[in-house]
């Protein structure tokens, strides 16, 4: 994914503003329902799902569970979608990536 | 009434000045469902019972305990999108919180679905049993838990074939003084025992039948499917047992188990449940076997009731649905609680329950309309 500024003149001052670009991070309802004060869209660095994973989990303590399970995994019912692909644990993020975080449908 | 009579007793009466007056109670009946945990609530006199949920943010809660420890409320469940989790209330279903901390074998291993049962132990813990089954144990009120490794660790446990349902620990009874004694029952690997704190564990099925099994192996050490177990109130080794394939009874301990099925109308049913003060007075939901629908026998609805410790059955039918009952109870659906008369409850798998405050005699359905009724237990609290 390229996120270059071409027309900025100094290599370094690009890289720097790439590292700080947060990953955006969008939570389903049905899971902010389950943690109380947390935002159905938070911005994070994060280098991997696992990480940003790590993260919920450390703001809203608990979520992690919710998502990822014990094998370790994401849950077989949860989605996790990186800019529009199907993400596993592993998946690594770039800066300014967007992470959906989706329930899958099931029921009845 | 003559004599000075006491709070938090059964009895239900108070000393007030020079009056003996009627103590004010109330019932609690907690019913978990395949979409959340409701709570019905009557006064002592059990005639009237409010609704209120669903709570537990519609989750399957497939058990839900008062600990009169804590007088928290504690509800087992599984979500398919999140896992499992054990959710508490501390004021009796106003405010919830939920955790699965702990709730976890080793990594590889297949992750823990859902929480099926809970109960309190005698030391003051809370102990789960979960899918696939094993148990685990609080000592914070149900903040975090802790593996007991002896149960999965059991050399047989490579021979353990989940039911109908899955491996499921459902049935989890602590001995009511001894912290070291506790029974599980697992489908369908049967029922086990342990005497040193869950450190190590034995099979207790002898003289259970396993009918799905060829015809000269069907007393094995282990597979049996039993569906419930419980333990008779006031004694420490008087055990019921419904299985798939007939009804028991220990005096030991579950070393060696009676069948008490003659004069019922099948073999198969799920739900047992003990009178709080008579450990020979049991109640059993008999249906029409395994294979033809699960329904109550005939159609007809029937708690069936022994007096005797399963010398003979009566049928309680009255008040009961006696045509097109093409419904069945589940394993943890029915309860006792412990006024006097003592009172019975039944859930069912169509969502209604059915209450007795005459120990049977006689029934009112007192909620309908909920989800599948997967589970009922009771608590009686001064007013």
């Amino acid at each position: 994914m390229a996120r270059h500024d071409d027309h900025s003149g100094a290599a370094g001052h690009a890289s720097a503003v790439r590292a700080a670009l947060p990953v955006t991070v969008k939570l389903p309802a049905v899971l902010c329902d389950l943690f109380p004060g947390s935002r159905r869209e938070v911005s994070m660095v994060v280098a991997t799902v696992a990480e940003m994973i790590d993260e919920l989990d450390r703001l809203w303590p608990g979520m992690g569970d919710r998502i990822r399970d014990t094998r370790p995994a994401i849950r077989k019912h949860m989605n996790v979608f990186v800019d529009g692909s199907r993400a596993s644990l592993k998946t690594p993020l770039a800066p300014g990536d967007e992470v959906y975080v989706l329930t899958a449908i099931s029921g009845g | 009434m003559s004599s000075v009579s006491y709070r938090g007793g059964g009895s239900g009466w108070s000393f007030v000045g020079e009056e003996t007056v009627p103590l004010a109670k109330r019932i609690l009946i907690l019913i978990g469902t395949k979409k959340g945990l409701f709570v019905a609530e009557s006064d002592g006199d059990r005639k009237a019972f409010r609704l209120r949920g669903p709570y537990c943010n519609t989750w399957p809660i497939h058990h839900a305990i008062l600990d009169p420890s804590s007088g928290a409320i504690h509800a087992a469940g599984g979500n398919e999108w999140f896992g499992p989790a054990v959710w508490t209330s501390h004021d009796l279903g106003a405010t919830w919180t939920h955790s699965s901390e702990g709730l976890a074998y080793a990594e590889g291993e297949e992750p823990v679905s859902a929480v099926w049962s809970l109960a309190p132990g005698s030391d003051g813990a809370l102990y789960a049993g979960v899918q696939p089954a094993g148990l685990f144990r609080s000592t914070d009120g149900a903040r975090t838990w802790t593996h007991v490794r002896g149960l999965r660790d059991h050399p047989t446990r490579p021979d353990w074939n989940p039911g109908g349902a899955g491996l499921i620990l459902h049935s989890l009874v602590p001995h009511p003084t001894d912290p070291n004694r506790l029974w599980v029952g697992i489908s369908s690997a049967g029922v086990f025992g342990t005497d040193d704190g869950g450190q190590t564990w034995e099979p207790r099925n002898k003289g259970t039948r396993a009918d799905f099994f060829p015809e000269d192996q069907r007393y094995p050490e282990l597979g049996q499917c039993v569906h419930c177990m419980v333990l008779a109130p006031g004694t420490d080794q008087l055990l019921y047992q419904q299985n798939h394939c007939g009804m028991y009874r220990s005096e030991d301990g579950g070393r060696s188990w009676t069948s008490m099925e003659n004069g019922l109308p099948s073999s198969f049913g799920f739900p047992a449940a003990v009178h709080p003060r008579d450990p020979r007075t049991v109640y059993l939901v008999p249906l029409n076997g395994d294979s033809a629908g699960r329904f109550m026998p005939d159609a007809k609805t029937a708690v069936w009731r022994t007096r005797d410790g399963g010398t003979s059955w009566q049928a309680m039918r009255e008040g009961l649905p006696q045509e097109n009952a093409y419904f069945g109870v589940l394993r943890q659906a029915m309860a006792v609680d412990a006024m006097e008369p003592a009172g019975v409850y039944f859930g069912t798998g169509s969502g209604e329950v059915y209450a007795s405050a005459d120990e049977g005699d006689s029934w009112t359905q007192i909620v309908a309309h909920l989800p599948t009724i997967s589970s009922v237990e009771t608590h009686v609290l001064d007013a």
